[in-house]
């Protein structure tokens, strides 16, 4: 399936939001740690843009997705608040995760974001719980599964191929392969050329396709997420992809300099603008429209994370408990 | 004796066992052209290649598995893991594989591998890259652990601990690595099992590890302006627990204060404090004072994250407590 011409449009804001907060969330990193301040371990999305949002284009408010360390892309293209995500980032009580998570732990499960996660591979399984409880209770929601082509080495992810095809629950494991696992180049890593291969061990559709264009991304999941709501149990999308920054603040790049060059051909953002003015689909006026509106919207999330308080250092125990 | 850095005392160690002994061997994620991610590893592999530097996959129970299997086999294995966090990945290999195999087998097999994961809450890092887990591991009988403060201990203990012929895990403070402090030339060995006075005095004891020694120290540092002169024990090894030096300190001092980074309950400390009651129950003139983190997992934010582990300042007042100072007193 395509996407429509209004989702096309929304799939553009969703990229170029992606983009502004990474690029700001980077630039405030810096910032911040310049003046001896740390903000923990960020791991920009910048580059991936296309692949959360060709996915989540897909879903319904209903649906769940679980996510990654580098997960700021999926709770933006999945409907998450800019604005608790600057706070979170900040360590605000206003944050998505009021403070305690930062970065790689944002939650918000109104949306059906079911978090991030800080251990590569650990939010695999989980996704299992609502793919599970959908087919139990007959619904037709499915759930989504983001992760690293690094992370598909760990058992959990064969586990978790294992038992979904197994119990035919209505699963999309979304592999962004974005070919490096911090510095591991996926040839090092990985037995086998492309992760999507994986998946006719366990007796489920694999496809590869260009995750750095979001119409590919978004015809491969919609029919994996039509496959899935109509009770055919799981499958496999892994979307090649470029991770433009260091594997994340602030380490150093390990990768070759003419690597680095070339990444800007691989940009998602540019080509997509180019494939909807192209197609008619939207018009040079409408692209500066839009990318007004979403520096627009970056700048008061950030406004609003920077002017909202810490949490009281007196209630570090607390929350630990439901009573 | 030179200054050098914690990682740079880690690497030597490393350098040196490869070089004088063929069977150590080295596996784990990032370790050779990125040398590891706190640079531990660093120039491994341009000196003893990719047959002796293996660099693995993401996946932490395997590797862990891998090195036990390698141990089995009469090779020296030095597993990395990024961060102590991800052990937990590997439990089953580190708690029902490694840890019980020599005794599971009647004395038959033998497991000289040492782990290396890095602990400790710092630069916010967050619930799953924080932990200092230490407890857990020396509660775990087979598993012998260690938790170098400085280089120079960080150097001897980790030699020790390749040599060792038991599973060793070697605890190393992230906030550690970057700190100099000087190192013997030499051959350098800290004996495993062996607890180091880093400071003398008549007061009190302070018996801490890791990062939370050198927090003692300073703490020590700023009682001996109000003239309170604070003894500093630094464990260095959790398994095996050198009773007789803390016994020693504290049946001199009179007084223990115990301090230790990861939660406060069911910790360490509680171990430690039991030893001192049920040793010198009668020379105590107080009750043994416990400081460690709160009982939740570590928050991202800066504020909470400081308020979640011990700082100076609350050794310094753990101290005073322990003294019966009373808050209008300080
Ligand atoms: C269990 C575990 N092992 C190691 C790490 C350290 N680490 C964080 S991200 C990462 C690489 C992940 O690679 P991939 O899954 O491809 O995701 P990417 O970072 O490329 O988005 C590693 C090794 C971790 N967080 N958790
Ligand atoms: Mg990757």
């Amino acid at each position: 399936m395509k996407p429509t011409e209004q989702q096309m449009k929304e799939m553009l804001r969703t990229m170029l939001t992606i983009r502004g907060f990474e690029q700001t969330a980077c630039a405030l990193y810096m910032d911040n740690w310049e003046s001896g301040n740390f903000l923990g371990a960020l791991h920009s999305y910048e580059g991936q843009e296309a692949v959360a949002t060709g996915a989540c284009a897909c879903l319904r408010d209903d649906d769940y997705v679980f996510s990654t360390h580098r997960g700021h892309g999926h709770f933006i293209a999945k409907g998450g608040d800019v604005k608790a995500m600057f706070a979170e980032l900040l360590g605000k009580e206003a944050g998505c995760s009021r403070g305690r998570g930062g970065s790689m732990h944002m939650f918000d499960p109104e949306k059906g974001l079911m978090g991030g996660n800080g251990i590569v591979g650990g939010g695999i399984p989980l996704a299992l719980g609502p793919a599970f409880a959908a087919n139990y209770r007959g619904t037709d929601q499915v759930t989504v599964s983001f992760f690293g082509e690094g992370a598909s080495s760990q058992g959990v992810f064969h586990e978790s191929l294992n038992l979904a095809a197994l119990w035919d629950l209505p699963l999309i494991f979304v592999c962004e392969n974005n070919r490096y696992a911090v510095g591991t180049p996926v040839s090092q890593g990985i037995s086998v050329p492309n992760v999507s291969v994986r998946a006719a061990g366990y007796g489920c559709p694999g496809v590869t396709v260009d995750g750095d264009d979001p119409v590919a991304v978004y015809e491969a999941v919609s029919e994996a997420v039509a496959h899935a709501r109509a009770g055919n149990g799981p499958s496999l999308v892994e979307a090649v992809t470029h991770r433009y920054s260091t594997h994340c603040m602030v380490m150093q790049e390990g990768r070759e300099q003419s690597e680095l060059d070339e990444m800007n051909e691989h940009d998602p953002i540019p080509r997509f603008e180019q494939y909807l003015q192209e197609n008619g689909i939207i018009s040079a006026d409408e692209v500066q429209a839009l990318k007004g509106e979403v520096s627009q919207l970056i700048e008061e999330a950030v406004a609003f994370g920077e002017d909202a308080p810490f949490p009281d250092p007196a209630t570090v125990a607390d929350g630990l408990w439901v009573s | 004796m030179g200054q050098i850095t914690y990682a740079a005392a880690l690497n030597r160690a490393l350098a040196e066992a490869m070089r004088e002994d063929p069977k150590v061997v080295v596996l784990g994620e990032d370790i050779g052209a990125l040398g590891g991610i706190f640079t531990v590893t660093q120039g491994l592999l341009e000196e003893f290649g990719p047959a002796r530097v293996f660099e693995t996959p993401l996946s932490e129970a395997c590797y862990v598995g891998c090195g036990t299997g390698l141990a089995l086999c009469g090779w020296r294995p030095v597993v990395e893991l990024m961060f102590t966090d991800f052990l937990m990945v590997a439990m089953d290999q580190v708690c029902n594989q490694a840890a019980k195999l020599r005794y599971m087998t009647g004395g038959q097999a033998k497991l000289p591998m040492t782990l290396r994961a890095p602990i400790g809450a710092r630069n916010s890092a967050a619930a799953q890259h924080s932990q200092s887990p230490q407890a857990w591991f020396a509660h775990t009988p087979g598993l012998r652990v260690v938790m170098p403060a400085t280089p120079a201990d960080a150097l001897g203990l980790l030699a020790s601990a390749i040599e060792c012929d038991d599973p060793v895990l070697v605890l190393e403070h992230k906030s550690h690595y970057g700190d100099k402090g000087p190192v013997p030339e030499g051959r350098h060995r800290v004996p495993l099992g062996k607890a180091e006075v880093k400071r003398s005095g008549k007061d009190v004891t302070i018996v801490g590890c890791s990062r939370m020694t050198l927090l003692a120290l300073e703490a020590a540092e700023q009682l001996a302006a109000e003239g309170i002169e604070a003894e500093v024990v630094d464990l260095r090894s959790l398994n095996p627990l050198d009773r007789e030096a803390i016994v020693g300190s504290v049946s001199r001092t009179r007084r223990a204060v115990v301090v230790d980074e990861g939660v406060l309950d069911f910790g360490i400390t509680a171990e430690i404090a039991a030893l001192v009651h049920g040793e010198l129950f009668d020379e105590l003139l107080a009750p043994v004072v416990r400081v460690g983190a709160v009982h939740a997992p570590i928050p991202f934010s800066p504020p909470l994250e400081r308020a979640a582990v011990p700082q100076v300042a609350d050794i310094v007042a753990a101290v005073r407590r322990c003294l019966g100072k009373k808050p209008a007193d300080i």
